[in-house]
């Protein structure tokens, strides 16, 4: 499996109403979503939870494939933490298994459960996030959503220039790095053989080039940008002019709904 | 002659069951044969590169085999790995690919990588240089240092020192002055005669090739629709036309004039040749 491969925060273009939103509702929108996932504490909750993300989903296009696809790296994670649930929560009444040093009880089985379910649908709802909206509209709305934060002298416009010029180069890091793998292999590099040490040594033809080809291309921008009279943030116009639409605020209005439902229901234990 | 590289029914996908899909070649078969200067022709996104690394095992066929001497070079892991150092391959933009602190240790990077002892990898290094024109003081310089062109020889000194049976070399001349395209190709044709070396040069220049391969493979949308002695293949001028590829200079004159109703042999692509086929011409059309 080539390096290319990885999806990482892969943008699939689309029309659908999810794309069209302003990306500072879907910004604010999925973290109202991820304060309802930690509200919630019984099945009523977790169900609501699950039907929303469910329509979501539908409604944006993104087939479950790609998202399970997007899964498969923290799949690791997710089981580990639902093993550990399961065994490490005491229960008061019997266990329902016991072997060894292990035992099992119901309260453990419902936190297994309840940690799998949040984190996969944490993941699920920022992937949902990243993938409908591009990269650029993406810092384009933080930047806009930080912008109060000028008053206490962060650099806003600095930062999410800086991030949206680093995700515009991950794939081409990624690429470079195929390129000059297979260059080195060609003349015997080893990289998947060996000790640990010896695969560490095996990295210094990789990293060498690497750094040097990004210094490279920091320079070239670096001066790309000064040749089009770029000085920062202030007084700069955009193509692009963010406005948020009715649906903005009907989609907002849904998310803080959300937030509240939950939270009541989970006041009452469900 | 003996074939030394095959591919059969070679196919490469790439991006296999994401949306991103790519078939980059199709049931390619491929020869070299043993001692020949090959040319390697298509245009961008072709899939040249893709074949090529296919030869030296860098990537592994989606379906179909690679025979190096015959055998199937994904037999064992070993023989992957010798055949890396029997397919010598030098990148496009090559330079990109230097890391080490000194030009003499950045060359010796493959012979060591074969277990070679300190004299052998010595000789080798100093022979290698010498293929591709760098002095002796070079050698002790950072790569880094040094101008482009001349990484670019640093760069494919590297392979060279691996002493390859097959030279195989993406666009070694893109990017460079005229000058320093002669030398690069001078320094190859060079190895070819005094190792006997098999020679892979890929590009999409027709008139660089026509001047120094014995025999032109052309790649399109990743098949092999025909190859041949330059002569036959410039003869498909239309269809070259058609890929984008252009003929040399000399070969469109030459096609115009035929197919403006002079009987003229259209197959020149070298001054000297249309020289003759003018004066064979006229000497015709005296007698
Ligand atoms: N690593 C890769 N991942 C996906 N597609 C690729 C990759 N490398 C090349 N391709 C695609 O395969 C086709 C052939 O590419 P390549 O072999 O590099 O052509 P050439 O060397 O003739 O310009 C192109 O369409 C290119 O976009
Ligand atoms: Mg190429």
């Amino acid at each position: 499996m080539a390096l290319k491969d990885i999806t990482l925060g892969q943008y699939f273009p689309g029309t659908t109403l999810i794309h069209r939103l302003d990306p500072r509702t879907k910004i604010l929108g999925t973290a109202a979503y991820i304060v309802a996932l930690f509200l919630a504490k019984g099945p009523g909750g977790y169900a609501i939870l699950l039907a929303v993300l469910a329509a979501l989903i539908a409604i944006s296009k993104i087939g479950l494939k790609s998202i399970l696809r997007g899964m498969k790296p923290i799949l690791i994670i997710v089981i580990i933490t639902g093993l550990l649930n399961l065994f490490y929560t005491p229960g008061q009444g019997a266990p329902l298994l016991s072997f060894w040093v292990f035992s099992i009880y119901r309260e453990g089985v419902w936190a297994a459960c309840a940690m799998v379910l949040r984190i996969a649908m944490l993941i699920t709802c920022t992937f949902l996030l990243t993938y409908t909206t591009s990269p650029i509209q993406l810092t384009d709305a933080l930047e806009r959503l930080m912008n109060p934060l000028k008053a206490v002298k962060v650099p806003v416009h600095e930062l999410s220039m800086m991030m949206s010029i680093a995700l515009r180069f991950i794939p081409t890091l990624i690429e470079e790095t195929d390129k000059i793998m297979s260059a080195q292999k060609a003349r015997g590099a080893d990289f998947d053989s060996g000790s640990l040490v010896q695969k560490a040594r095996a990295l210094v033809p990789l990293l060498v080039p690497l750094f040097i080809s990004a210094f490279r291309r920091a320079d070239e921008l670096a001066v790309a940008m000064e040749c089009r009279c770029y000085h920062g943030g202030e007084g700069r116009t955009r193509m692009r002019q963010l406005k948020l639409a009715g649906r903005d605020f009907a989609a907002l209005f849904l998310a803080v709904a959300l937030c509240v439902v939950i939270g009541v229901l989970a006041r009452f234990g469900l | 002659m003996e074939a030394i590289i095959e591919t059969r029914h070679l196919s490469h996908i790439y991006s296999a069951g994401t949306p991103f899909e790519h078939g980059a070649l199709v049931d390619v078969d491929f020869t070299a044969y043993q001692g020949e200067y090959l040319g390697i022709i298509g245009h961008t996104g072709s899939g040249k590169s893709t074949l090529i690394q296919h030869l030296n095992g860098l990537l592994k066929p989606t379906s179909g085999q690679v025979l190096f001497a015959g055998k199937d070079i994904w037999e064992t892991k070993e023989r992957t790995r010798q055949t890396r150092f029997q397919v010598g391959l030098v990148f496009q933009y090559p330079e990109y690919q230097l890391f080490e602190e000194t030009v003499y240790k950045d060359i010796s990077f493959g012979p060591r990588n074969m277990g070679l002892d300190e004299g052998e990898i010595d000789r080798r290094v100093r022979q290698a240089a010498q293929f591709v024109g760098l002095k002796d003081a070079v050698l002790e310089k950072s790569p880094f240092e040094l101008s482009g062109g001349q990484k670019r020889r640093v760069a494919i000194a590297g392979v060279i020192a691996m002493e390859p049976s097959v030279l195989i070399l993406d666009e070694p001349t893109a990017g460079l002055d005229p000058v320093g395209v002669e030398s690069i190709l001078g320094n190859i044709h060079d190895y070819h005669q005094a190792k006997n070396a098999t020679i892979l040069i890929v590009s999409h220049s027709m008139e660089e090739m026509a001047r120094t391969v014995d025999r032109i493979v052309v790649v399109d949308d990743g098949k092999i629709p025909f190859s041949g002695t330059p002569r036959e293949v410039f003869a498909h001028g239309d269809e070259l036309e058609k890929m984008g590829l252009g003929v040399p200079a000399m070969t469109r004159v030459f096609h115009r004039l035929k197919s403006m109703g002079v009987d003229i042999d259209p197959s020149v692509y070298t001054i000297p040749q249309a020289r003759d086929a003018v004066l064979a011409k006229l000497g015709r059309g005296k007698g």
